[in-house]
């Protein structure tokens, strides 16, 4: 059996850590195992062995290093580095922060494309609006500033259609 | 739903092996996944057993109500045995971490078991759509309409950016797992299962064994499935698979054909070893079985079986595992006791099987090829 970590070297030690109900095998390598701190299990992070190496420093870095919980349940940094789960969907939020980082490196991108909630499309329509707008804004500012008077007045037009439209679909 | 034992509702293996699904000589089955949470409610995990029985009561009335469910099956999960449970994992209708659960979880099957609905695994809600066969396509048009249904009554916990949220950030946004089980006998002879397993991997998608995460490939069996969830669109990572799975078949159809053509005695053995011990063994482990069946179903492929259904392989590649095995004997079976019915089992139903007949068609080196050498 290979070193899950390195997947060069036989793995020689053997760990199970019971996170909860969850029973979690892990088979490392003497040198990885070192460098884990196995040997030490308290300062050893199953997050980073679930979500990749260095995903718990950016859940850390990204709930500030406050220790504070997460307002609906309770759920700590100290939690997800323990679980690699988050506790509720409220952590999202809570520890957005770093997040971004952290889900690059596991996804293909961090936003999310696909299925959406019937009762969540109007806001999303809202929400991709307002992305265009700022879009826009910025294009229109540039647009001044190269004193392209013709193109800003397009932008100009552009801008007020789509907020026309935003007073439709206002977030429920 | 129906009132009886799970055992009873269950289709019988010897039905379950006539069922066909497209190209199913190599793609044994297509599973679409999908997680989805409840707002305002903690996660399995960290929810407190109250909490978790309140998801749960809000949950089976909901998905029994659908009517893909008219006629299924609906259960808490400590109202099944240990037994119950295993034999539902050696099917592949819930995962091992389901089958660890209690008190708080439950579980909708549908009549033909093609949806399967597990409620407060690591998320609130776990449905799969499971068919015979190469159907990917199909099993996510099944699941997205199960789902659609629900999100009616279910007030799903979602983000604009994030998509849907999940208890592992790991299936974050979509929240989908894609995936086939292929039967890849002729890449594991030819010695090119490994670098095709590194390829795959490089493509973002994970190989893994029979029964999922961290399983050994038994029976030259491998399931196949996306890892990333987010930032890409359900049917672009079904078609993404697909694809991938389209030029595994292909290798494998490839690696057949080779094997044949250069070395057949290889073939030729394994098949007939295959063959003679599980026709004739007194005792044997349901790993040892299974990689045997495995080599009993090529032979069935590759003509060397004449007039026999290959259901009969498949309904042993279900009736020989430990669980299912058991259930057909009262009182508590030891390994070693299984190790004997499960041979026992084997040569009562391979008694009618006559040995392979390793003739090769024309064109290709055989036994009366190699004499003329």
């Amino acid at each position: 059996m290979l070193c899950c970590i390195c997947q060069e070297r036989e793995a020689t030690v053997h760990l199970t850590q019971i996170a909860g109900e969850k029973m979690q095998k892990v088979d490392l390598c003497e040198e990885c195992a070192k460098a884990k701190g196995v040997n030490d299990p308290a300062a050893f992070s199953l997050a980073d062995l679930l979500l990749g190496l260095g995903a718990s420093q950016e859940v850390e870095k990204a709930s500030g290093r406050k220790e504070a919980p997460c307002p609906s349940c309770g759920f700590t940094h100290a939690d997800f580095k323990k679980t690699g789960r988050f506790g509720c969907p409220v952590c999202y939020e809570h520890f957005s922060d770093g997040l971004a980082t952290l889900l690059r490196s596991m996804h293909k991108g961090v936003r999310h494309v696909g299925k959406v909630p019937k009762r969540f499309k109007q806001l999303k329509k809202a929400l991709d609006v307002s992305d265009q707008l700022k879009t826009l804004q910025r294009k229109l500012e540039k647009a001044i500033h190269e004193e392209r008077f013709e193109r800003a007045a397009e932008l100009r037009d552009e801008i007020k259609s789509l907020t026309g439209r935003t007073e439709g679909v206002e977030a429920p | 739903m129906t009132k009886v034992a799970l055992q009873e509702f269950l289709t019988p293996p010897a039905e379950m092996a006539r069922r066909r699904g497209p190209q199913d000589e190599i793609v044994l089955s297509s599973r679409v996944r999908l997680a989805r949470n409840l707002e305002g409610c903690p996660f399995p995990g960290t929810a407190k057993k109250e909490q978790r029985q309140k998801v749960l009561g809000t949950m089976l009335p909901a998905v029994e109500s659908l009517k893909l469910m008219q006629n299924g099956f609906s259960t808490a999960m400590d109202a099944l045995t240990a037994l119950d449970k295993t034999i539902l994992v050696e099917r592949h209708l819930i995962s091992r971490e389901h089958a660890a659960r209690n008190v708080g979880s439950g579980l909708v099957l549908n009549k033909d078991e093609s949806v399967c609905v597990m409620i407060n695994e690591e998320d609130h809600l776990r449905m799969q759509a499971l068919l015979p066969g190469f159907q990917i396509k199909q099993a996510w048009k099944l699941i997205d309409g199960v789902d659609t249904e629900l999100e009616k009554s279910l007030d799903y916990a979602f983000s604009p950016v994030f998509g849907f949220l999940t208890a592992c950030p790991t299936n974050l946004g979509t929240a989908i797992r894609v995936s086939a089980m292929l039967h890849l006998p002729g890449l594991v002879l030819s010695e090119q299962i490994e670098p095709i397993i590194q390829s795959v991997n490089k493509l973002g998608l994970a190989v893994r064994g029979l029964y999922g995460e961290g399983t050994e490939a038994l029976g030259n069996i491998f399931q196949v499935s996306n890892q990333m969830t987010l930032g890409e669109a359900e049917t672009s990572i079904a078609e993404r698979l697909e694809k991938v799975v389209k030029q595994i078949i292909e290798h494998e159809e490839n690696a057949r054909g080779t094997l044949l053509e250069r070395s057949p005695k290889t073939v030729y053995n394994h098949i007939g070893r295959a063959y003679g011990v599980l026709s004739n063994a007194h005792s044997i482990s349901s790993k040892e079985s299974m990689n045997l069946l495995s080599f009993l179903r090529l032979g069935l492929e590759l003509g060397h079986f004449p007039g026999v259904d290959r259901s009969v392989v498949d309904e042993l590649f279900v009736q020989t595992q430990p669980a299912h095995l058991q259930r057909m004997h009262t009182g508590r079976l030891s390994g070693e006791e299984r190790d004997l019915l499960r041979a026992d089992m084997l040569r009562q139903q391979l008694r009618n099987m006559s040995r392979p007949v390793m003739q090769a068609p024309p064109g290709q080196a055989d036994d009366s090829a190699e004499k003329t050498n």
